[in-house]
């Protein structure tokens, strides 16, 4: 323990960029755009957008404050990320816990040749920033992640390090046609709703007040209702279906999977913000094919690393935990077998479940589609809630039935070798595939009507990815054999 | 468990109960409508529904929840409608805690939890005599202590 406590003292803390100082304010000032445009444009009587000025102003100040307060330093036991003017903080990290290196740079940062760099550790805490450097020059940021996940701690020249990667996949033009089938264009739409929602609070901005989009609600209206409903359905669908493509391009331009000699794996990708990731492979505990709904329709699919050190859960897109952006399925397991040593599992037959398992989906869409129905019926008959209400739910049950149908088929589970592998879901159909050595616990549930039918939920926990790996709907007795085999001897004393 | 997990139980959800009683008879109290059928069916409706639940759940909970472990291994079961089992090999274990609220302090019951390096699936050891979960914890701890790996 002394020996650390006197490195720290020994080594150099260092800064962050002072270009950081220049990228900052701009930062702060395009993120409260909507409210500047409102206060200089459109400016009004009250004190909303002196208060927004006024947050501006101090955003603007922490980030500078920021700057002279955080220094790093990298001993060669830890990394120690210093932060704050009042309430000091020392975030100390023990190296050899460090898993992955993410650095990402917007626009801005571009030009300016600046990255921010996330350190990812084995923690799960997902509520907290962990180490965060924002932001270094490029060439600094390449160097601690080199001296982090490749233990060199002398500078390493940038040119050397490509002849020690080998390339395992690169965007393939022809791709771009899963573009539309992404629904990456939703958040866009989103988005632009969440600005004029904004824009138009600030500065009081009604739609029946300008000229143009006036003319197009008069126009709207006009023209029957089925037509327009379905009118509004295509043009909803060409404009996701383009947003999508052109979101699709933005995020994966110039993606690129190598992996290097020194056993770690690189995702590099981005066409305004770029971002590579970079993930110790022998932390990679299994990977996740995932197939939307729309995706499957096109024989195409996503495929993420489940490892520990990355974010994942919500939009795994930013959480760097994906390998492969959507790209046909035959790709898919192609670089799935090369990055994960037991490939085969991602590709081999699945046990399917029982027929209780079936039962269950069906009478569980069913049930919602009752309880809605029924409960949009009683509004119709008790305080005059328009009768198109129930009817249309009705249509509830042969879509519950459809989707109850395909997630039973896409229920499986295997285990082969050392892998564990579960696939599950309808609109989106995902498939884990997970080292057992991995696994660091096991839980069983049943709820009581799984248990009226014999069946079980098997959870088996790792510390990786999202944390644990589902297989639902199992035989009760499979699920405690499928554990036991997973975890040999875990269970043994107990179960049987 | 301790046998006085059932009596806990019971109070607890009794507290619960009665919670939720003395909110309706304020309710009736304070309603200026003449709606005291409503009110008391609603009452009746609540004390039925108390008395049947302080009467199954306590027992039922008692028969279902257990624990065990061995050199390498750390089992416990709960619940009552629905069912968990929780299984965790000591060379995973990462934390050992217990907790005792003031209301278990009164019933003299300590809960343990044992965690992994996942997330998911902490291990908890509910309503455990003092005594007993002072032990448990100390044989977690020296069997965990042994090992290095913590696979994450």
């Amino acid at each position: 323990m002394t020996d650390t406590l006197d490195t720290a003292t020994e080594v150099e803390w260092r800064k962050l960029s002072p270009k950081m100082l220049a990228v900052h304010p701009v930062q702060e000032v395009v993120r409260l755009l909507p409210v500047l445009v409102g206060v200089l444009f459109l400016g009004r009587e009250g004190h909303g957008p002196t208060w927004s000025l006024i947050g501006l102003g101090l955003a603007v100040g922490f980030g500078l404050i920021r700057w002279f307060t955080t220094t790093y330093q990298v001993t060669p036991h830890h990394v120690r990320v210093r932060r704050g003017l009042v309430r000091r903080r020392v975030l100390s990290v023990p190296r050899d816990r460090v898993r992955s290196v993410d650095l990402t740079s917007h626009i801005l940062q571009r030009v300016l040749g600046l990255s921010r760099v996330v350190i990812g550790t084995g923690r799960s805490d997902k509520h907290d920033e962990g180490v965060t450097l924002d932001a270094l020059s490029v060439a600094e940021a390449a160097r601690l992640r080199e001296e982090l996940l490749h233990q060199r701690t002398v500078a390493a020249e940038p040119a050397t390090t490509d002849t020690a990667e080998t390339s395992l996949a690169v965007l393939d033009r022809r791709w771009i046609r899963f573009g539309p089938f992404t629904l990456g264009g939703l958040a866009a739409v989103g988005f632009l709703a969440g600005i004029y929602g904004k824009v138009s609070s600030e500065v009081d901005l009604d739609p029946e007040k300008f000229g143009p989009l006036r003319a197009v609600v008069h126009e709207f209206n006009a023209i029957p209702l089925p037509l327009a409903i379905a009118a509004s359905a295509v043009v909803f669908a060409v404009v996701i279906g383009l947003l999508s493509t052109i979101g699709y391009v933005v995020t994966f331009w110039n993606y690129r999977l190598t992996r290097h000699r020194e056993g770690t794996l690189h995702v590099s990708r981005g066409l305004i913000t770029s971002r590579s990731t970079t993930i110790e492979e022998r932390r990679l505990r299994g990977v996740e094919v995932s197939e939307s709904l729309l995706l499957r329709m096109v024989r195409g699919g996503r495929l993420l690393a489940i490892t520990t050190g990355l974010r994942v859960g919500h939009g795994a897109e930013h959480g760097g935990s994906l390998l492969l952006p959507p790209a046909p399925l035959g790709e898919v397991q192609r670089v799935a077998r090369e990055v994960y040593p037991d490939g085969a599992a991602v590709t081999c037959e699945l046990t399917r479940h029982t027929p209780a398992a079936r039962r269950r989906r069906h009478l569980r869409a069913y049930t919602f589609a009752a309880v809605v129905t029924g409960a949009l019926l009683v509004l119709h008959a008790l305080s005059g809630f328009p009768a198109w209400a129930w009817q249309v739910s009705l249509l509830l049950f042969p879509i519950g039935f459809a989707l109850a149908e395909d997630r039973y088929r896409n229920l499986g589970h295997a285990l082969r070798g050392r892998s564990f592998a579960v696939r599950q879901g309808s609109l989106v159909r995902r498939r884990h595939v997970l080292d057992t050595d991995g696994i660091i616990g096991v839980t069983v549930h049943e709820s009581l009507f799984q248990r009226r039918s014999g069946l079980a939920t098997l959870t088996v926990t790792t510390a990786a990815g999202k944390q644990h790996c589902d297989a639902l709907d199992v035989g009760a007795q499979e699920a405690v054999d499928l554990a036991d085999r997973a975890v040999p001897g875990l269970l043994t004393p107990f179960l049987r | 468990m301790s046998r006085r997990a059932v009596r806990y139980w019971t109070a607890r959800a009794a507290l619960g109960w009665l919670a939720l009683t003395a909110g309706q008879v304020v309710w009736f109290v304070l309603d200026r409508h003449d709606a005291g059928i409503a009110h008391i069916i609603g009452l009746a409706v609540t004390v039925l529904l108390a008395a049947a639940h302080l009467a199954v759940m306590p027992r039922w909970r008692f028969a279902v929840h257990r624990w065990e472990t061995t050199a390498d291994v750390v089992y416990a079961q709960s619940g009552w409608v629905n069912r968990e089992r929780r299984l965790a090999p000591m060379s995973r274990i990462q934390t050992v805690d217990t907790q005792q609220g003031l209301f278990e302090r009164a019933f003299r019951l300590t809960n343990v939890t044992v965690t992994t390096a996942s997330a998911r699936g902490p291990i908890r050891v509910h309503a455990l005599d003092d005594a007993v979960a002072e032990n448990l914890v100390a044989e977690i701890t020296a069997r965990a202590g042994a090992a290095e790996d913590d696979a994450t």
